[in-house]
């Protein structure tokens, strides 16, 4: 039970931390600019939003619950069943994100979802 | 604003970054990974011996070059989604996942099982359709 929820929180936490990444960033708007010190003074300006806060913070709650599932879970499980977080990750950014998912791009994630499976539990 | 789709010029710089940014989470987790090697396995887990470790962990070279290596990922990845959709680039990087393995066999020689191979092709093909749709489907904002 406890591995099922850690899991859960792993999935969930960590891509809806990318998420709000996201969301941060588009609001933030398109970093126009490659020079070093540029991207760095547009990228420093999203740190003064709390939601990039809040997705930093769920990013570390899912990186705690990995660490805590590896004390007690198998690796071979707990790796590979974190590759779900990339169909969990196109249904956040078609409903949270309001992006527009194809059909390609569906089968796309589905396969690469899998892909990542077999690799790491390979 | 302007148009909703990304431009075909965007989606080339797009692409150059997801590869750098793919390059750059590679080798710093592969310097991190070198780098506790050489600080050794974590045998006491005492708070006062664990924070012996951890600064012992930041007197590697290595370390530093791998949190380098992240800190860099980390701002390409930002760049990356105030210009993409996440739907893009989130399965476009798992090209990560692909690399390690194909590195693994041709560069070192070592063997990989079929599973791999098998997760290797499902996530070229998935990369490749995935690249195939418009890097941005939602509404452009500048700066």
């Amino acid at each position: 039970m406890r591995t099922v929820l850690c899991l859960t929180i792993l999935v969930i936490a960590g891509t809806f931390g990318d998420l709000l990444l996201t969301r941060t960033m588009k609001s933030v708007g398109e970093v126009k600019s490659v020079h070093p010190r540029r991207v760095m003074r547009e990228v420093m300006s999203a740190f003064r939003l709390p939601s990039m806060w809040a997705a930093l913070a769920l990013q570390a709650l899912a990186f705690f619950s990995f660490l805590a599932l590896l004390s007690w879970a198998d690796v071979s499980l707990v790796v590979p069943a974190s590759a779900l977080s990339y169909a969990v990750g196109a249904i956040g950014a078609k409903y949270f994100l309001r992006e527009t998912l194809s059909p390609i791009r569906w089968v796309g994630v589905l396969l690469i979802s899998c892909g990542v499976a077999f690799v790491l539990a390979g | 604003m302007s148009s909703a789709a990304a431009r075909p010029a965007a989606e080339g710089r797009i692409a150059i970054v997801i590869a750098l940014t793919v390059i750059a989470n590679t080798c710093g987790n592969l310097l991190l990974s070198v780098g506790m090697k050489r600080v050794g396995e974590i045998s006491n887990w005492a708070p006062g011996a664990l924070a012996l470790t951890l600064l012992r962990t930041f007197t590697v070279g290595t370390i530093w070059l791998g949190i380098a290596a992240l800190v860099i990922f980390f701002v390409m990845y930002l760049m990356l989604l105030s210009w993409a959709d996440y739907s893009y680039v989130q399965p476009a990087s798992a090209a990560g996942y692909a690399l390690v393995p194909l590195t693994a066999f041709t560069i070192f020689g070592e063997p990989v099982s079929l599973a791999r191979w098998a997760g290797v092709l499902l996530i070229t093909i998935g990369v490749g359709l995935v690249g195939r749709t418009p890097a941005r489907t939602t509404e452009l904002r500048t700066a």
